[in-house]
């Protein structure tokens, strides 16, 4: 098990320094230079006025050649004034904008963000282990292909139109309206999961989907194993096979699903957080993107991606010692 | 040449029919699985207003009516019309083609970059394919829709740039498909003696390899249609994606804006409608059709059931 886990962390380093490395890029490297974007938007807004673009650049740290400033937003290299202030020591940039510490902002907002995604597997789960199990007890019947089709559409409801309908036809039909401003768990637990529960479910809704359909194929795949027969010719209930015997071993790849739906739970976040106002790392992401506030972009782009590759690990370690057979590969 | 069941002697007991692929798979398809044909009906249904979207559509693309403007459905306007007057029926017809032209192009580019990144690197395997495959990771690590949002704020929107940025991200996401697809066939011996006989890495990969992993090949551009669209309207919902005057799905949901839904909430519900419907079936079809085409390909547990059933009949 040590190996194997030394093994996959060794791995994990390439790929993060990748990471950073594309995540820099994109920024830079895309046509459309940041420095025009922010000079026609100047010239839209004020008219007239100098703009002196070295300035400019020299705030923005631009005026250095590249490797240096991938450097210094990495933190091996100084900057002039503050020294040693990148990613390695935790700094990922101050906001253009704001003129706050990206660090500070996405700390803030974590919390909602992480409550959301972690209703969302919650409900998911609740949902499709069932009935994805059911869907593989009795298979090609009408159970079985009506578990198909709702997981099937629960993939297929787009999260921006649910969620715009929640919204719409209760304030037409009831007049009711989602509160604004954020409820803090601490303050009063209840209205605050009121207010997630509606985003969570319908994040979910697509996981939900996923896992139902490898929940229904793993445990197909496990009831035709020679051990399952077994129990049955002893003679126990089906309640003690499906639950004894063949859940257990179902479930292990079921986990790395549910881990590896982890970037497309980022992604619904930003749809949803965006139409219910909740005010969490998605929704910071896109008022960064649409304020053209790069340093945020790029800061909030690492930490999720470095976010989704920590969690892309646990799930392999976690298969790894469930699963032994995994380990000796 | 007899095909079929022989007796001992050699005799023929049963001649059966040799239908050619599509055709047969269409057959398998309609008999054996009724929700992937109501799912290809749907996807035949968009395909069908997307080419012919000039033809179908009452009113023309994007034409005003001032006069008109957030009325419910009615026989003139068959959905109602929105906050310009424009006709949402035709609205979510021309949408249709927009989704049409997105889906199939970018399954066509991302497949051609999944083969291009995921067979050669397979293929080649040793250092080459570690060091590809920590960049494919690396870039599966980044969510898409934050990717995708974060380059189209970058070009800028049109529609070229929205095919090229969708293509990129799922066609490296699909490589890993075709990769292991690659690994898989690698192992068999004919590739082994090809390249015993001198067979060029190119010529073993385009006469050996892609015509073995068509199955993968042709699943994962089912899948990648479906994803494609989706896509697209998230990315035109939150106004990263096709420019103002493109009608699509995705930023008709919220183009209105909340007060005109208010008043004529049909803007948010047939759109979206269309948009679910869309996926749905050609989340259907491609399942029935991976279905139809993984296990049997591999050599024939449905040709031995009519085999069987032949014997049946004729005995």
């Amino acid at each position: 098990m040590i190996t194997y886990a030394i093994r996959r962390l060794l791995l994990i380093i390439p790929t993060l320094i990748i990471i950073t490395a594309i995540v820099f890029l994109i920024v830079r490297f895309v046509p459309g230079s940041v420095i025009d974007l922010i000079q026609a938007e100047m010239a839209q807004a004020s008219g007239t006025g100098v703009f002196d673009r070295a300035a400019v650049e020299r705030e923005l740290g631009l005026d250095v050649p590249i490797y240096v400033q991938y450097g210094r937003w990495m933190g091996f290299l100084p900057f002039p004034e503050k020294g040693f202030s990148g990613v390695l020591q935790g700094d990922l940039g101050t906001s253009i904008r704001s003129h706050q510490s990206v660090t500070e902002e996405l700390l803030r907002r974590l919390p909602v963000t992480i409550e959301l995604g972690l209703l969302a597997m919650l409900f998911g789960a609740l949902v499709s282990l069932p009935v994805g199990v059911f869907s593989a007890i009795r298979q090609d019947t009408i159970g079985d292909y009506l578990g198909r089709t709702v997981a099937i559409i629960g993939i297929s409801l787009p999260a921006f139109w649910v969620g715009t309908l929640v919204m719409l036809y209760p304030s037409i039909w009831w007049g009711w309206s989602p509160p604004m401003a954020l409820i803090s768990f601490t303050e009063n637990p209840i209205g605050n999961l009121g207010m997630f529960i509606i985003p969570a479910m319908i994040t979910g809704l697509a996981l939900a989907g996923a896992s139902m359909r490898m929940t229904r194929t793993m445990m197909l795949e496990v009831l035709r194993q020679d051990y399952i027969r077994t129990a049955w010719s002893k003679g126990l209930s089906e309640r003690m096979v499906i639950a004894r015997h063949a859940l257990k071993n179902a479930l292990i790849p079921v986990v790395t699903i549910v881990g590896l739906q982890l970037p497309l739970l980022v992604g619904g976040a930003v749809i949803v957080e965006q139409i219910f106002c909740l005010p969490g790392i998605g929704r910071l992401m896109l008022t960064a993107i649409n304020q053209r506030d790069y340093p945020m972009v790029s800061g909030l782009n690492l930490f999720i991606a470095g976010f989704v590759l920590v969690v892309n690990l646990a799930v392999d370690l976690t298969y790894g010692f469930l699963d032994p057979r995994v380990r000796y590969k | 040449m007899a095909y079929g069941v022989t007796d001992s002697l050699g005799g023929t007991i049963v001649k059966l029919k040799r239908y050619p692929f599509v055709l047969d798979l269409l057959r398998r398809l309609v008999k054996e699985k009724p929700m992937g044909t109501f799912g290809g009906a749907l996807v035949l249904i968009l395909l069908l207003s997307g080419v012919f979207a000039d033809l179908l559509a009452p009113y023309g693309m994007n034409e005003v009516h001032l006069v008109d403007r957030l009325l419910p459905p009615s026989p003139q306007y068959v959905l109602g019309t929105d906050q310009l007057g424009r006709d949402l029926l035709s609205n979510i017809i021309y949408g249709a083609r927009i989704s049409v032209i997105i889906g199939l192009s970018c399954a066509c580019c991302a497949t051609l970059i999944s083969i291009a990144i995921g067979a050669v690197s397979g293929l080649i395997g040793g250092k080459f394919d570690m060091a590809v495959q920590r960049f494919v990771d690396a870039c599966m690590c980044i969510p898409t829709l934050l990717l995708t949002i974060t380059i189209m704020s970058l070009v800028g929107k049109g529609m070229p740039q929205v095919i090229a940025v969708i293509s990129i991200t799922m066609g490296i996401a699909g490589s890993r498909v075709i990769r292991s697809a690659v690994i898989g066939i690698k192992e068999n011996t004919y590739v082994e003696a090809a390249y015993a006989l001198g067979c060029s890495t190119w010529r073993l990969l385009v006469r050996h390899i892609l015509p073995n992993i068509l199955a993968p090949v042709i699943i994962n551009f089912t899948l990648i249609v479906g994803q494609a669209i989706m896509i697209e309207a998230s990315l035109s919902f939150l106004g990263f994606g096709v420019p103002p005057g493109v009608p699509s799905w995705g930023s008709m949901l919220s183009a209105g804006g909340r007060q005109f839904m208010e008043r004529a909430p049909q803007l948010a519900l047939y759109p979206g409608l269309a948009l679910a419907l869309t996926v749905y079936g050609i989340n259907m079809f491609g399942d029935a059709l991976r279905d139809l085409m993984d296990p049997r390909l591999r050599g024939g547990v449905g040709r031995y059931k009519r085999v069987e059933k032949m014997i049946k009949k004729t005995n």
